[in-house]
């Protein structure tokens, strides 16, 4: 019903001008709902994330951050709001469209093309970048065969950039799972995306490589591109987030600074429970 | 600096493979006929080269892209019988009508291809197992047009007023025609085409988020490897002057998934080779007589319970770990 109500809004300034915000908003989230069978896994949701920001979401198990994700990127479509990307609406476009407008993400489980080598996985990554049409590739045409050697030597460039020089031939089915995590990164960047979304990057790892991952995405952010974060590893997120939502059912429990959300009774509570 | 050179290399290294290959597949059909010294056994080369050729395509779509059809000797009957009737019926040029008959086809699988590739597992295996149906009851109920089952006589292939009669001839046409077949798909799958098409059988959603139209690749390979086949059926009706609706059934169908699965999925080479066997295996196996069937059966199984992945993947696995031993 509140979905109902507060789809028709639409703020007079919104789509076409994205000088009006002068805070520089990169992704504009408006009364976002997404239902399954009844269920609101996400409920009225709205947030702004800054150009150049590594921006945050926290929130216990369940509390939509993955759903969330794939409504931003377009793997699922809302059932009500919008989602607004460097100016436009782009809420129901499929992944691919949002890819071309600078979007890419990684996923908390991962999402490997295991059928190809590492440095494969990466050059799919650069799709966007080379000619997908069907008589180039299917007679060989030099200028694609040039382009596609260019294609796996940045790809290999990125590879080594995010710590994983040594895979660059390796069957991606041969690799560890901590170098997965960062070869979905290492995919994810190749399409030189605008805004990366990142699905939990330190689940699974140790200590070491958590913080290897750690300076990876800070690396990404000094870059220019504008990081959004879904972690579970605290530590991580209080040290390099630039602004944190915090998510519980659905709805938005607390944002601002990472201090400010840290000391937010609520979020302290949805974390650890309460007294009654 | 040492990095560089070691992408460069890296780079180089899976073009020479292809060269090899390609080198090693003419060399193959170039010096086979030596060994077939009499014209049942170059018929029975030309079959397998039929048959590798339209496996080679589907190969792209179930190997590659992971999408299954059991249909497509409905595409390899429509390019037959579209050579068939247009040249032998209505007097056209036999390359006018290989032309006309692959563009229908491809026309028809890229209609059929969105509605149908929607669907995945069972359900994609199961409409394509309806348009390979339907293909096949039209081919036996339009009598006035196709002949009915008793199939219809194609006149032989003339082109620049060179006619194309005999085995030795139609081995050697067939061979080029394998080996363009193999160059093309070589081609495709170490390309950003190519690419896409392994992604989306890896992990459609990875595919979709880096920009890969997930969809418009399927359709796109559903549409080349019909195309393969329906090319194909044209040669192979000139090639025997007799086609029937048999050859475009459900179990011609199934023998030709067969072969790409037992060959080796996701391997050009696997194809030809899943091809090559399964075309002379049953002829072999002839020496069984009664038994042959069962023979033939027992062979399938014991292959795909020990060798899931099929002959040639999981030979080159063996000689992959002979060399780190």
């Amino acid at each position: 019903m509140t979905m109902l109500a507060n789809a028709p809004i639409q703020p007079e300034d919104e789509p076409m001008s994205p000088v009006a915000h002068p805070s520089q908003a990169l992704l504009r989230v408006e009364n976002l709902s997404r239902e399954f069978g009844g269920v609101l896994a996400i409920e009225n949701l709205s947030f702004t994330v800054a150009k150049g920001d590594i921006h945050s979401i926290i929130g216990p198990n369940g509390a939509g951050k993955t759903t969330l994700f794939n409504l931003i990127t377009g793997v699922y479509k809302p059932s009500g709001g919008t989602v607004l990307f460097d100016g436009a609406t782009v809420s129901g476009l499929p992944p691919y469209k949002l890819a071309a407008r600078g979007m890419s993400r990684t996923f908390q489980n991962l999402q490997i093309f295991f059928n190809m080598t590492a440095v494969e996985n990466v050059m799919v990554g650069r799709h966007l970048h080379l000619n997908g049409t069907l008589l180039p590739a299917l007679f060989r045409f030099p200028s694609l065969v040039r382009k596609d050697r260019e294609a796996k030597e940045r790809a290999a460039e990125l590879m080594a950039s995010v710590g994983l020089a040594k895979y660059v031939d390796a069957h991606a089915s041969s690799m560890p799972y901590g170098a997965l995590k960062r070869l979905e990164i290492a995919r994810a960047l190749a399409s030189e995306p605008k805004l990366l979304l990142l699905d939990e990057p330190a689940a699974g790892l140790n200590a070491t490589e958590s913080r290897e991952i750690d300076e990876v995405i800070k690396k990404v952010a000094a870059s220019g591109i504008t990081v959004i974060l879904v972690e579970h590893d605290m530590k991580m997120v209080m040290g390099i987030s630039d602004r944190i939502t915090a998510l519980n059912y659905g709805r938005k429990l607390a944002e601002g600074t990472p201090a400010e959300v840290a000391a937010n009774p609520d979020v302290v509570a949805a974390y650890l429970g309460t007294m009654d | 600096m040492v990095q560089i050179a070691a992408t460069r290399t890296a780079a180089a290294q899976p073009i020479n493979t292809r060269l090899l290959s390609l080198a090693a597949l003419a060399v193959v059909i170039a010096v086979l006929p030596l060994a077939l010294t009499n014209n049942f056994y170059l018929d029975i080369a030309i079959l397998a080269g039929f048959n590798a050729i339209v496996c080679v395509g589907l190969n792209l779509l179930i190997g590659y892209a992971g999408q299954i059809s059991l249909g497509h000797a409905g595409f390899f009957g429509i390019g037959a019988y579209a050579s068939g009737i247009l040249v032998t019926t209505y007097g056209w040029p036999p390359i006018a009508a290989l032309l006309v008959g692959a563009l229908f086809v491809g026309v028809l699988a890229f209609l059929l291809a969105k509605p149908i590739l929607r669907l995945k597992g069972h359900y994609l295996a199961m409409a394509t197992l309806g348009i390979g149906i339907i293909v096949s009851i039209v081919l036996r109920t339009e009598t006035g047009l196709t002949g009915g089952p008793d199939g219809m006589m194609v006149d032989s292939f003339k082109i620049f007023g060179l006619e194309l009669y005999g085995e030795k001839t139609w081995y050697w046409v067939v061979g080029v025609m394998l080996f363009i077949a193999v160059w093309l798909s070589l081609n495709l799958i170490d390309s950003p085409v190519g690419r896409a098409l392994r992604a989306v059988h890896g992990s459609e959603v990875a595919a979709e988020v880096v920009g890969v139209d997930t969809t418009r690749y399927k359709v796109m390979v559903f549409v080349v490897s019909a195309v393969f086949a329906s090319v194909a059926g044209s040669l192979f009706a000139h090639y025997t002057g007799l086609i029937t609706p048999a050859k475009a059934d459900f179990f011609k169908s199934i023998e030709l998934v067969t072969m790409v699965v037992f060959g080796g999925m996701a391997s050009t080479f696997g194809a030809v080779i899943g091809a090559v066997v399964l075309t002379v295996l049953p002829q072999a196996l002839t020496v069984f007589q009664d038994y042959s069937q069962i023979v033939l059966g027992a062979i399938l199984m014991f292959t795909m319970v020990f060798m899931p992945k099929g002959l040639l993947p999981t030979i080159e696995g063996l000689i992959a770990q002979r060399r780190r031993a």
